[in-house]
């Protein structure tokens, strides 16, 4: 079990983590509009970091820049100064140990589930008949073992996000990123599917970064939430450690007193941002 | 037929064919009124007896399949190598901007010449076979696979890509598994038209030159003023296209499993 101490001590949840999984120095994003307007500067100055076996949430105002910030750390999206740093090493390129769940639709259309489940796999070169076997293992594990032989068309929105989340940790990444992954599923389904997550996480604890709107959601989950400003130069302005015991059960753990005082904490920070996010999205 | 719309049964419902054949009869029949009748000459105008008459003997003889068969094969090979081109330069194309940059005039004009123009070239470079009607078709065949796949290739999914990077493909992997998968349903998009072409490539070489084909036997029979046989052979041609058209369809439907397709659902 892993308890910890809230405030300052961030950076490292356990002993021996020193160096984080994933680190962002004074990241900024600024995107170039097309039209030669203004440019526009999604994120400034985030420092951000998942420690090595960490579990760190962020929530913010829609617009704000979280997909940006996972693009950076997924080697995607290279920053327009700042650093990432990847287990301590600056990060050029792609990012080898990241597994990226995306938000938006990521399955090959003309392929299978079981086919687009297991295309990392194939990308690696491991033999068709073991990634076969490897890929029903993690089809069964998200729900959808019947269900292999479906294109994307003839599954439901949160199938295909399921076979997104088994296409994903198929390949056993070091660092999982997530962008509101489980956001299109209904709250069974949904709880299941954090459970399932909370799971595989502890199995060998990995380190994930995990956005989501959903606060119960993000802390329910995490080690740690953070909370983001409303663009543009959006920057963390909150960041809670949740040392609610694990393991947990996500539908259980929304019943303490110690989650509800936590959800006010946070909902407390966010609110006046959330507001600030509306308005900004309806001007732009 | 359900229930409910039994009672109340509306000329839509009928099958279409119950509508279509008296059509075809009715213009048939003014065919032949016209002609028979001497409103149209018969010179120009030809006999519907005539023209049935002709393609009875076509078909009861043997003697159209090799002419037919000529057709065919002339358009299957005008469409592969077409499509086969098309992918390949589209491909290359899309994905290399400077290359594009340059060729963009060029592909521009060379789609705007007529290409009839090039079948008396054509004929003097590859003779009076089947080659000249081929190439013919190629350079019909070629510009819609080439749009096709150029505009498919570049409109791929970011979301699409960057997955697969993220999941470790190399460049190679991700031409194999992204790129070329989408361009070519994007030729197969395009499968109505382009098989289309090829087969106007083909007939249209016939007409303009050749020894074999259906649309060396309009040509004959125009030589001729032998107006039947013109009639006989454009039947020919639309019934072959017509079949054409429906092997492109099954095809399509077994190769793009994939594809949504609206109202998939099936009725109790
Ligand atoms: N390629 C781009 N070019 C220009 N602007 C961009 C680009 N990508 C993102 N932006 C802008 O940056 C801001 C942050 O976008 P981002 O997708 O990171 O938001 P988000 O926090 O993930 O929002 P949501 O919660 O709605 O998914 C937005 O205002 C968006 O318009
Ligand atoms: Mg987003």
């Amino acid at each position: 079990m892993n308890t910890q101490t809230s405030g300052a001590a961030r950076a490292a949840p356990r002993a021996g983590a020193a160096v984080p999984g994933l680190a962002l120095d004074n990241v900024t994003c600024t995107f170039r509009s097309a039209a030669g307007k203004a440019s526009y500067t999604a994120v400034k100055d985030v420092n951000l970091t998942v420690g090595d076996g960490e579990f760190v949430s962020v929530v913010g105002p829609t617009g704000c820049g979280k997909s940006t910030l996972l693009n950076v750390s997924a080697g995607l999206l290279e920053p327009s100064s700042g650093t990432v740093r990847v287990f301590g090493e600056p990060l050029v390129g792609m990012n080898p140990h990241a597994g990226y769940m995306f938000q938006a639709e990521s399955l090959m259309p003309w392929r299978t589930a079981l086919d687009n489940v297991i295309v990392g796999l194939e990308f690696r070169g491991v033999p068709r008949a073991e990634a076969t076997a490897r890929g029903q293992d993690w089809l069964q594990r998200v729900g959808l073992g019947a269900h292999g032989h479906r294109y994307p068309h003839q599954m439901s929105g949160g199938m295909r996000k399921r076979a997104a989340l088994a296409q994903t940790l198929i390949m056993n990444p070091k660092i999982i990123l997530m962008d509101e992954p489980f956001s299109a599923l209904d709250i069974q389904t949904r709880q299941l599917m954090e459970n399932e997550l909370l799971d595989i996480w502890s199995a060998d604890r990995k380190s994930v970064l995990f956005i989501t709107h959903d606060l119960e959601e993000a802390i329910s989950l995490s080690d740690r939430v953070i909370v983001l400003s409303a663009g543009p130069g959006t920057h963390p302005i909150g960041e809670f450690s949740i040392d609610l015991p694990r393991p947990r059960d996500v539908s259980e753990v929304r019943l303490t007193p110690e989650f509800v005082r936590l959800h006010d904490e946070i909902w407390h920070t966010m609110k006046e941002e959330v507001l600030k996010g509306y308005v900004q999205s309806q001007q732009k | 037929m359900s229930r409910a719309s039994k009672n109340r049964r509306g000329i839509a419902d009928l099958p279409s064919a119950v509508l279509q054949i008296p059509i075809v009869c009715g213009l048939i029949g003014l065919w032949y009124g016209l002609t028979e009748t001497a409103v149209l000459p018969k010179f120009f105008f030809g006999e519907p007896f005539k023209v049935f008459g002709v393609l009875w003997h076509w078909f009861t003889s043997g003697e159209i399949f090799p002419h037919l068969g000529v057709t065919l094969v002339e358009t299957v090979l005008a469409f592969v190598f077409g499509a086969l081109l098309g992918l390949v330069i589209g491909l290359w194309l899309a994905l290399n901007p400077t290359a594009s940059r340059l060729a963009d005039p060029y592909i521009k004009a060379a789609n705007a010449m007529p290409r009839v123009v090039l079948a008396p070239i054509f004929a003097v470079w590859f003779g009076l076979g089947i080659w000249s009607k081929v190439a013919l078709g190629v350079t019909l065949v070629f510009f819609i696979v080439f749009f096709n796949v150029y505009q498919g290739i570049r409109e791929v999914s970011p979301v699409l890509l960057a997955n697969a990077r993220v999941l470790g493909a190399n460049a190679r992997q991700l031409l194999r598994t992204v790129y070329l998968p989408s361009a070519t349903s994007w030729v197969f998009s395009s499968l109505h038209t382009s098989v289309g072409m090829a087969f106007v490539g083909a007939v249209v070489g016939e007409y303009l030159g050749s020894a074999r084909g259906v649309g060396y036997l309009i040509l004959q029979a125009e030589g001729v003023f032998d107006i039947n046989t013109v009639f006989a052979g454009m039947l020919v041609l639309t019934a072959f296209a017509l079949v054409l058209d429906q092997a492109v369809g099954v095809v399509e439907k077994r190769l793009l499993v994939w594809r949504p397709t609206h109202g998939e659902t099936e009725k109790l």
